[in-house]
């Protein structure tokens, strides 16, 4: 009797030892990024080889696969793999140590997440700058011209036509229809309306109340579309549609631009070359973080934004700081040619000297 | 060593001691196993649970009871998701109440009327429709049906405008995307899952309560209404309720076609939003409270989905006691 109740225990208990095993199998923490047995270079033509793992901004995704498979010929026996996930992916990953770099369109560190980076330094590098395209859909208007007080009041819903006086304003002698105007926003939240909307509230004033973020509280009267692509699609199947796609979507949809008036007062249209201009003139800070919207260069396309690879500036051996120099330094210097045909901008040539001479404070 | 003996010939043949005793290591290994997958399928849900509450233990710290409150502003700080607990809310009733009477109807149909030979293929394709991914029925939602629905929706609103309470649920249309076309896709996607389980309850029903109702001189809606459904209602309302669990939990087909507009409006054919689609549209680049706040509608949806399978579940025990009762 009691036999069998001891097996019945027996059984409960081989079982729910079975159960935590697999769990404990389950949780044991993913290894980090690089694993190599080469002996670390100070040459940055000598041969590397091992792992890099990044995840983050979705901006970069085309920089970066682009870029990952030109390196190969660099440096053949490097692996670089990049899973995209969104900004915030990209720095939680790398304050967990899942990833050896992050990509990411905010910088600084917002102030939530600093506790999750335990104090280290983090490295940040701008890899390319990107104009965001006001695209619109009027037949037979082209070169419309658009100050950021208008762009504010059209996305607020506050021009709800596009024979409004404020739009006439600015477009002496074009002929506007009286169509209504449907604003074409994002559904999920991303960099390029962080960037729009900082835009509109540093250079819209009092006209833009709805704050920056990377989702914003649009009318209820947007339409809101799924990706670049999405808002691209409802700008051009829809007359009278106005919306802000990243210029790489805009040109592929085949849409049409307006040109925007930036703070010397020229209008602009976007272009990769008027976006690197935005880099020129702004502040930069000493840890490389900057806005490139709105920027007082006369020649700057205002709707430039920007995304930053971010490292830990002590690498945990010396083949992951010599892998990463050389990967970094590719992106912001050779494979900076690659950018012009994606449809993004390179960095302006400051910009540029100023994260190539950062390169050297990765250490290990 | 005699004790043993004797206490073997004590107990009675099928006893389940006799068998532990005697029963074969493939037999008690299988045992463990299934007990242990048992097991692991708990231990796996309480982590969910318990996981996700921890992680969106800032929003519900910060927010206190404003966690209803009615705006979603990441740009502002603010954090209320009851526009959102309301769109799960409005797609799901829409969705049912279109669904319900098709599925029972169906059901009805396959059981009583058409005859057996038919009723096969006709299973058939409904399962065919249970097959197709949400993502497909998404893009179907967003590229074809939406912007049909879109005249539909402008000529009823014009229709309806003055007309004191239909013009306040049927007015201001803005796309094709919008909580009545959520709600429609999300009817398709749960039709044939009530219709099935339905079906194979009303299925149970004993011919001889059927054939007595015919022989009283019942005609064949009487005979349903007397003899199947109460037989079979506890059945229905348990699958009803089913597809209702799936209809709140549908992220990919609601995220696409619902509008993504965080408002509370009476008006059906305005843009809104739902609770697994905000969490699908804004999780990549959240941060923060605000991550924490998706990550607590998730946990606020999954008490939901579990609450209504319980009451599902129940409902379903309730009537199979009272039926065996009887």
């Amino acid at each position: 009797m009691q036999r069998a109740r001891i097996r019945g225990g027996a059984a409960a208990g081989v079982a729910l030892v079975a159960v935590a095993l697999s769990l404990a199998a389950c949780s044991s923490s993913g290894s980090s990024g690089a694993k190599s047995s080469s002996s670390p270079s100070s040459g940055s033509t000598a041969k590397l080889s091992g792992t890099l793992n990044g995840s983050g901004s979705t901006f970069q995704t085309t920089y970066q696969e682009a870029a990952i498979s030109a390196f190969r010929s660099v440096q053949p026996n490097m692996t670089v793999n990049y899973g995209s996930g969104g900004s915030g992916k990209g720095r939680s990953d790398l304050a967990a140590g899942v990833t050896n770099f992050g990509g990411s369109d905010t910088a600084p560190i917002p102030s939530a997440e600093v506790p999750n980076f335990k104090g280290k330094t983090v490295l940040y590098f701008p890899v390319f700058l990107g104009p965001i395209t006001v695209s619109y859909n009027l037949s037979g208007v082209t070169g419309l011209k658009l100050d950021a007080t208008v762009l504010a009041e059209i996305f607020s819903g506050k021009i709800t036509s596009w024979n409004n006086s404020a739009i006439k304003a600015l477009n002496p002698g074009v002929s506007l229809p009286s169509t209504p105007v449907t604003i074409a926003v994002r559904s999920d939240s991303s960099g390029t309306t962080q960037n729009f909307s900082l835009y509109l509230e540093k250079a819209g004033g009092s006209a833009w109340t709805l704050g920056s973020n990377s989702t914003i509280k649009w009318p209820s009267t947007a339409r809101a579309g799924s990706g670049n692509a999405g808002v691209a699609s409802i700008v051009k199947s829809t007359p009278g549609a106005i919306g802000y796609v990243d210029y790489a979507d805009a040109k592929a949809s085949g849409l049409t631009f307006a040109s925007i008036k930036n703070s010397s007062g020229t209008y602009v249209v976007p272009s990769p070359s008027s976006a690197s201009e935005a880099g020129n003139g702004i502040t930069i800070a000493s840890n490389l973080t900057f806005h490139a919207v709105d920027s007082p260069n006369a020649q700057a396309y205002p709707i430039t934004y920007q995304s930053w690879d971010l490292v830990f500036e002590v690498q945990p051996n010396a083949n992951d700081a010599a892998m990463l120099k050389a990967y970094i330094g590719y992106l912001i210097g050779d494979g900076q040619q690659l950018l012009g045909n994606l449809g993004y901008a390179p960095l302006s040539s400051g910009l540029q000297h100023m994260a190539q001479a950062q390169l050297s404070k990765i250490t290990s | 060593m005699s004790t043993v003996a004797r206490a073997d010939q004590a107990t009675p043949a099928g006893s389940a001691r006799a068998l532990s005793e005697r029963r074969p290591l493939g037999d008690r290994g299988f045992q463990v196993l299934a007990l242990a997958c048992g097991l692991l399928v708990l231990v796996i849900l309480v982590l969910i649970a318990v996981s996700t509450t921890q992680q969106a233990s800032s929003w519900f710290t910060t927010e206190g009871l404003k966690i209803f409150a009615r705006t979603w502003d990441p740009a502002t700080g603010q954090f209320g998701a009851l526009s959102f607990i309301y769109g799960t809310a409005v797609t799901a009733i829409i969705a049912l109440v279109m669904a319900v009477p098709v599925s029972i109807g169906i059901a009805l149909l396959l059981t009583e009327v058409v005859p057996y030979r038919w009723s096969r293929p006709i299973v058939y394709v409904i399962d065919l429709l249970a097959v197709v991914p949400s993502v497909v029925w998404g893009l179907w939602g967003i590229l074809v049906f939406a912007p049909w629905l879109q005249h539909i929706y402008t000529d009823i609103a014009s229709g309806v405008n003055g007309i004191p309470i239909l013009d306040n649920l049927f007015g201001q249309p803005v796309s094709g995307a919008s909580f009545f076309t959520a709600g429609v896709i999300l009817a398709f996607m749960i039709t044939p899952i009530v219709t099935s389980l339905s079906r194979e309850v009303i299925a149970t029903v004993p011919a001889i309560d059927k054939e007595g109702a015919y022989a009283l001189g019942a005609t064949r809606w009487e005979m349903i209404r007397g003899a199947v459904w109460p037989h079979s209602q506890g059945g229905v309302v348990g699958a009803v309720l089913l597809g209702l669990g799936r209809a709140m939990g549908e992220t990919i087909a609601a995220a696409l076609v619902i509008g993504s507009s965080p408002t509370i409006t009476s008006h059906l054919f305005a843009p809104g939003y739902d609770m697994p689609a905000v969490i699908a549209n804004q999780f990549g680049e959240s941060y923060g409270v605000f991550k924490a706040g998706l990550i607590g509608i998730g946990v606020l949806l999954f008490a939901f989905t579990i609450i209504i399978n319980v009451i599902a579940r129940g409902v379903v025990e309730r009537s199979a006691r009272r039926k065996r009762g009887a």
